[in-house]
């Protein structure tokens, strides 16, 4: 039996997810290669060793970037 | 290039050397391939780029690492559309987390239509980045006395406007840019402004250290010549520069002897 589902915001948009999902699951969920993409939870940097053992939890808000072009 | 002018006249910031002087952007170029053979054309060692949140929808692979080589070019992250000292920071503190360097080109903009540096903001942010352990590059107007209190800040390099972001208008105050140059020791690298080679070469001639554009070389018609152009005239004016110009006169002198005329 798996808990109630949790809402969070993932770059500016809410979404549902599973209880217990870690950042790295999250990354792989939405197809994100975490080589390239660096994640911010509730303002605060996660780095990538602790992206594995870093939950997410309801109401958390998420960023993930990435470089593009610019100037 | 038939000289050894390049194997000597290194561009040093940070503590690391390049033999360009020119670095180049990775923005609004009309396609990825493009904009790789507009880089190579270029010469440039080192290209910018931006911090942006992934596309979720990812109707396209918008990642420009997906089409630069981190190998071959150095990363040089702006913060590119930060208007407070704490988005540069946050922002810059994202860019060091990608993984490439603790080199950041600092950009905290004051206004939206000339995107005009907030000065006070710049120096707060270059303040908290510089005791980060981070290499500020910072993108500042062509004011002497913020330039060399950002290089009392412990910035790494200053990067004065040639003219204002994006506007082609080349370069406005050579006298400023070229008094900057000559009271700071850190690198001075001209940012933005520059629309065509004369301008690129124009503000080498000032002795500045190098020149960093985007797009001049990314909305040419043609891209990749321009970008090639570009790199002659860094270059040619980097040379004239240390060539050492005559002085201007404000009246003719024959440049033919005026002795042995026929009656």
């Amino acid at each position: 039996m798996t808990g109630e589902a949790i809402s969070v915001i993932v770059n500016g948009e809410p979404r549902k997810l599973p209880p217990d999902v870690s950042l790295l699951e999250l990354l792989r969920h939405l197809e994100l290669d975490p080589r390239v993409v660096v994640v911010e939870l509730n303002r605060e940097i996660v780095r990538r060793p602790a992206l594995e053992g870093t939950t997410v939890r309801d109401g958390d808000r998420v960023e993930l970037v990435h470089f593009v072009g610019g100037g | 290039m038939t000289s050894t002018l390049s194997a000597t006249d290194f561009l040093t910031v940070g503590g690391r050397s390049f033999t360009s002087r020119l670095i180049v952007g990775t923005g609004k170029y009309p396609d990825n391939e493009t904009m790789v053979r507009a880089h190579a054309a270029s010469g440039a060692e080192v290209v910018t780029v931006a911090v942006r949140r992934v596309d979720l929808d990812r109707k396209n692979r918008a990642g420009i690492l997906y089409h630069i080589d981190p190998e071959r070019y150095f990363m040089l992250a702006n913060t590119a559309g930060c208007y407070t000292a704490e988005d540069a920071v946050r922002y810059a503190r994202l860019a060091r987390e990608a993984g490439f360097n603790e080199f950041i080109k600092l950009e905290v903009i004051g206004d939206e239509e000339t995107l005009f540096p907030d000065v006070a903001g710049l120096l707060a942010a270059t303040k908290t980045l510089v005791a980060e352990g981070f290499q500020v590059m910072a993108y500042t107007n062509e004011d002497l006395i913020t330039a060399l209190r950002l290089e009392d800040a412990g910035a790494a390099a200053v990067m004065p406007l040639a003219s204002p972001i994006g506007s082609g208008l080349g370069l406005l105050n050579p006298y400023a840019i070229r008094t900057i140059k000559r009271r700071l020791s850190v690198p001075v690298i001209v940012d933005a402004g520059v629309g065509t080679a004369s301008d690129a070469c124009v503000t080498m001639e000032q002795g500045v250290d190098g020149i960093l554009m985007n797009t001049a070389i990314a909305t040419a018609d043609r891209p990749v010549e321009m970008a090639h152009a570009m790199q002659l005239a860094v270059e040619a004016g980097r040379r004239a520069y240390l060539a050492g110009r005559m002085p201007r006169r404000e009246i003719a002198v024959p440049s033919s002897p005026t002795q042995g005329m026929l009656d």
